[in-house]
């Protein structure tokens, strides 16, 4: 930034126009021009090396081969140098065509002028013109009746792709409300479908459970996405709950809804020693001690709670279905 | 005495005269203040092994776990716990814990395998739980079932160890720990134990079987390879996201620096 | 001539001849652009599009959008026997049973992410030096189409594979179309075809990502090109350049080796990526089951913002008359986007509303002279990142020993507090360089050399700016901000009454400068001032 002697004189803080072009070395001597061909060529070799490197990665190399690198670890060779060689092969064309257009081709500034984007005077005026002949020519403006008609049959032809998208789905009704769980399902665990006696849980212990299957039912994800259902035991006296939901409870065994009340995700991570129930996708934190009331995070709702019994064989089973609709709320969800 | 006298005026003579002492001071301090450990042999002996835990009981658990194993306010109690959970609670470090934080680290551990034994030994005399298990009483290799494995996991681990055994976040600064490099004794032995926030995985609701799959595919995916380049830690989106921020376009605006700029 | 030149002259004849192409090449092939690396962000998302298209042609061609089960029997072990949909298992099956298919899966995901941060930082280098404004206006609303469709191609790209990490997400999405009131739950049944996750989403978005949103695509990017090409592109001030002139380098030769070569180091540069660095391994998170989680759940980076603001929300529910409305899903996922793109879609206006500048520019503003646009930048860039970091708030938790509880507060009152911080930050500092500029014009910039005068005093030789460089710093246009009359003298108010007070009060808080050195200033300093 020296006082520059090539600058011109100027009125202060004017426009000094484009500054005088300065050649590169490749411009003046024919040797580093010279010199530029060649690393151009060198780089656009190294692309057709990278060709073969793919080529022969994907026909020779072996599936199963795997090279350690450092950061990387051990990693598939096979895919490794597929991606290499691809990459090598592409990035250097590259490379050669900008160090091509850097050194070798000219670098000479050139000026366009801009043109106003607005139209003439006599273009626009002409364009008014157009619309206006055109529009009278329509005579829509005198023709209201044929107006009204168009406007009406337009937006009578809109409801046509509408009502074809009517079978894209079947109505909710009342399916928001029901689960699989009725009086008597007896839970079982989930993979495994054994069902669960008390003394098969320890205090402290957790347990993934689904409905039991009537015979030659097949289980769908659509199910298990309402039915899944957590089991926790812990210490009968550590209840903090009202008489009715503890009679929903079975010597310290409390079943609730697997299914998040805030959006539906698998409310799973159980912390043995704070009692607490924590949903990894946006961290609500529900009190298994106080009928998963939550404590933390954005969910407004506790998850519904299974009441439980013991049918006569002493397995575990649903009381009654779930009393509320389990997973995120919706408009029609009539209970808080 | 020639060579004292010599070097005595040496710019260097008085830092090399004070580093001199510094290492002695310091290396008779380690010396005069070594301890043995009693090398423990291990013993079949029953009683003699849970005299010995007693006394290293007493010795490094009693302060915060009480000396009936009775607990308190700031550790729990420990009748009950079997032998299984000493194992795995001292026999991954975690035991005795380094400070007061609100979990206890893996670490290096303090006791070797036979106070291990003894302090396992003694906690289970006071009241019966799970027993100790051996690395070698595990037939997870031939028995295990890696697929079946990985679906259990996926249903009963994930949640909290993420789909790849790393890890993830608990609340209020708790973490479930990554799996990898865990013995599978210790697998096990967490499983049944429910060490800290970890629940209790009873033996009817995740069979033995179904343990040994679990361990199966935990060996499984320790030993795999990332299969597609750099693993990135196998915790998902955030650390992709990471680095096609900063290696990414990092990398692509430096090329476009470079094909902007004038050649000279 | 010789027969290569002959052959060439023949090919061109035979099409000028059947479209009269000569003439628009001529005027195309030397047509001007300016030349800054800054220029070239948009070029590596329009790029990055282009690897997505072919990366994802190679996909569909082994690619099954059907969730039917299907037991796997592919070569990967852990996952032997397992049940899955179809889309899960033809994915584990490029994967590992074709050669290059775990290749071309990743190139086309690091793609998709490199895509968004192009589009990103391109939208940030427009908004910042000002080329959103007449005549550039439509094109911006076409650049704000294409953010937001790319954040939805993004999504349904990488759910098409139906594994447990996306399966989540959709999971998540589901639950925001089940919240909208009286229609949300009819909503959801017709796009999953009943309760979720249904037999038929997957199919579903794999029209809407290969057919749907790819031809929109090609159609906003052409017309966004095609806007640049026409209206020119804007260049940064500086010596001899003006709002009646373009300066660069021509297409031919310059440009197409450039450009074309940028479009192979792009290329190049995603498939090294692909090749050394692991993407979506989706063999590892399992087919999707809504009984299964993962810690550590989130979606790409893209809509990470989204995931915080959902995690930070309140949880606010209302319930009356038999009716729930969750404002807890609503505002962060509905709401607050809407706000935030409507917004930044509608920005050119308002700040022309502001400054009543109703003239075309072409010329580029330095930041710095626009303080409260810059500030007003800064301030939504703050706002997304604490946003964005509060989504990965549980992967930070442990990575760096902090508690999610303590990040999720952070994130709650950061959101808040942060951005009109950094509003007055960003414009104070634009201010101060405002000086700074002032300053170097006027006296020259500090070499460190001191010098003792005779007379004993020591002065620090200030070197001149070159002219270039005090037109460079002294160009740009300082707008007053706008009279609007708010009663005239016939005691009549405006009858745009509030909107008028506001934009004048907008306008003279937007229009805050230090006055640039004008030349009075430089000639009353006078030479021999060092």
């Amino acid at each position: 930034m020296t006082t520059d002697n090539h600058s011109k004189e100027v009125a202060p803080l004017s426009d000094p126009g484009i500054p005088e072009h300065v050649h590169r070395r490749t411009d003046t001597d024919p040797k580093a021009a010279k010199k530029a061909e060649r690393q151009v060529a060198i780089l656009f070799s190294i692309s057709a090396l990278g060709t073969v490197l793919f080529v022969y990665s994907y026909t020779f190399m072996s599936e199963n081969l795997f090279v350690f690198l450092p950061v990387m670890g051990s990693t598939n060779a096979k895919q490794l140098f597929l991606g290499l060689g691809m990459a090598i092969s592409l990035f250097f064309i590259g490379m050669g065509a900008v160090h091509w257009a850097k050194m070798l081709m000219p670098d000479n500034e050139v000026i366009a002028h801009r043109h106003e984007l607005r139209s003439e005077e006599v273009d626009r005026e002409d364009f008014v013109k157009t619309v206006k002949e055109g529009a009278a020519a329509a005579g829509l403006g005198r023709r209201s009746l044929i107006k009204r008609s168009l406007g009406a049959a337009l937006g009578l032809v809109g409801l046509t792709p509408l009502l074809l998208l009517r079978d894209l789905g079947p109505l909710p009704k009342d399916d928001f409300s029901k689960t699989s769980w009725e009086a008597g399902t007896r839970l079982v665990t989930d993979p495994g479908d054994r069902p669960i006696k008390p003394s098969d849980l320890e205090i402290g212990a957790v347990a993934q459970v689904l409905p039991e299957l009537p015979n030659g039912k097949v289980r769908k994800l659509e199910d298990i996405g309402k039915d899944a259902v957590l089991l926790i035991r812990i210490r009968p006296e550590e209840f903090q709950l009202d008489a009715e939901r503890l009679s929903w409870t079975h010597e310290g065994i409390i079943a609730f809804s697997k299914i998040c009340s805030h959006m539906g995700c698998a409310v799973a991570l159980y912390e043995q020693q704070t009692k607490h129930l924590l949903c990894p996708c946006h961290q609500s934190t529900f009190d298994v001690t106080r009928a998963a009331k939550v404590i933390f995070g954005p969910s407004a709702r506790p998850l519904p709670q299974l009441a439980l019994a013991l049918d006569s064989d002493g397995y575990l089973v649903a009381k009654q279905p779930f009393t509320e609709p389990v997973g995120p709320s919706f408009w029609e969800r009539d209970s808080a | 005495m020639n060579f004292i006298s010599r070097y005595r005026r040496s710019k260097f003579f008085g830092p090399a005269l004070l580093a001199a002492a510094l290492f002695l001071l310091a290396t008779s301090y380690s010396v005069a203040s070594a301890t043995t450990f009693k090398a423990v042999t291990p013993t079949s002996d029953k009683t003699t092994l849970i005299a010995e835990g007693k006394e290293i009981f007493a010795r490094g658990c009693s302060s915060c776990h009480g000396l009936n194993l009775e607990g308190g306010a700031i550790a729990p109690s420990l009748i009950g716990v079997g032998a299984a959970s000493v194992d795995f609670q001292v026999g991954t470090g975690r035991m005795p814990m380094a400070d007061m934080s609100v979990q206890a680290a893996r670490k290096t551990p303090v006791y070797n395998e036979a106070e291990t034994a003894a302090l396992a030994a003694y906690v289970a005399s006071l009241a019966p739980g799970p027993a100790a298990i051996k690395n070698e009483d595990l037939a997870w290799e031939r028995s295990g079932d890696a697929a079946e494995g990985g679906q259990l996991f996926r249903t009963n681990c994930a949640m909290c160890h993420n789909f790849a055994g790393q890890g993830g976040a608990l609340t209020q600064g708790k973490y479930a720990p990554s799996v990898m490099g865990a013995e599978p004794k210790q697998i096990y032995e967490a499983m049944i134990t429910g060490p800290q926030s970890m629940p209790v995985f009873s033996d009817k609701i995740i069979t033995p079987a179904e343990k040994l799959s679990i361990i199966k595919w935990i060996k499984t995916a320790e030993a795999e390879p990332s299969l597609g380049g750099a693993s990135l830690g196998r915790t998902g989106p955030v650390t992709e996201g990471l680095l096609s921020w900063t290696l990414g376009i990092g990398g692509l605006i430096g090329v476009a620096v470079w094909l902007a700029s004038k050649a000279r | 001539m010789s027969a290569k030149e002959r052959a060439a002259g023949a090919v061109a004849n035979y099409v000028d001849e059947r479209t009269g192409a000569a003439k628009w090449m001529k005027k195309n092939l030397t047509k001007v652009f300016p030349d800054h690396w800054s220029f070239m962000l948009g070029e590596i998302a329009l790029y990055s599009f282009i690897i997505l298209l072919l990366s994802g042609t190679f996909l569909t061609f082994w690619f099954d959008p059907s969730m039917k089960e299907v037991e796997y029997e592919g070569s990967y072990g852990p996952l032997s026997g397992l049940k899955m949909s179809a889309a899960y298992a033809s994915t584990l099956h490029i994967s590992f049973d074709v050669r290059g298919g775990l290749l071309m899966r990743q190139i086309h995901h690091w793609a998709a992410l490199l895509f968004m941060v192009a589009i990103v930082v391109h939208l940030l280098r427009v908004f910042f030096t000002g080329a959103f404004r007449k005549p550039r206006e439509f094109n911006w609303l076409i650049g704000i189409g294409l953010l937001t469709l790319g954040i939805v191609e993004g999504f349904l790209g990488y759910s098409l594979p139906d594994d447990l990490l996306s399966g989540t997400g959709i999971r998540i999405a589901e639950a925001i179309i089940q919240a909208i009131p009286v229609v949300g739950s009819y909503l959801a049944y017709f796009v999953f075809g009943g309760p979720f996750p249904g037999e038929v989403f997957i199919p579903r978005i794999y029209t809407v990502h290969i057919l749907l949103l790819p031809g929109i695509f090609l159609a906003l990017i052409t017309v966004h090109l095609m806007l640049v090409w026409y209206q020119k592109h804007t260049q940064y001030p500086g010596p001899g350049r003006t709002e009646k002139n373009v300066v660069g380098y021509p297409l031919m030769p310059i440009y197409m080796a450039k450009a074309g070569g940028f479009f192979f180091i792009v290329f190049g540069f995603t498939a090294f990526l692909g090749a050394v660095a692991s993407i979506n391994p989706i063999w590892l998170f399992g087919p999707y089951t809504p009984a299964q989680i993962t810690a550590g759940s989130q979606p790409d980076w893209y809509m990470g913002w989204l995931d915080g603001l959902v995690r930070m929300a309140p949880p606010l529910e209302t319930h009356a008359f038999g009716h729930t409305i969750s404002w807890n899903i609503l505002i962060p996922g509905l709401i607050i986007p809407g706000i935030l793109f409507t917004g930044m879609a509608l920005y050119p206006f308002i700040e022309s509303w502001m400054t009543g500048d109703k003239r075309e520019h072409h010329l580029l503003d330095r930041p710095r002279n626009v303080p409260t646009r810059t500030a007003i930048g800064a301030m939504s860039l703050t706002f997304m990142i604490v946003t964005l970091l509060n989504g990965g708030n549980d992967i930070i938790a442990t990575h760096f020993g902090l508690t999610i509880n303590q990040i999720m507060w952070f994130s709650r009152i950061g959101v808040l507090v942060l951005p009109p911080i950094a509003f007055v930050v960003t414009k104070r500092i634009c201010l101060s360089l405002q000086r700074a500029d002032r300053e170097l014009v006027l006296h020259g910039k500090e070499t460190g050399r001191l010098v003792m005068l005779p007379h004993g005093e020591f002065v620090e030789i200030h070197e001149e700016l070159s002219p270039e460089k005090k037109w460079t710093l002294t160009q740009h246009e300082q707008l007053p901000p706008l009279e609007i009359t708010q009663e005239n003298q016939a005691g009549v108010r405006n009858p745009k009454g509030l909107l008028a007070k506001l934009q004048q009060r907008a306008s003279k808080a937007h229009q805050e400068q230090i006055e640039k050195p004008s030349a009075k200033d430089v000639i009353e300093l006078g030479d021999g001032h060092h």
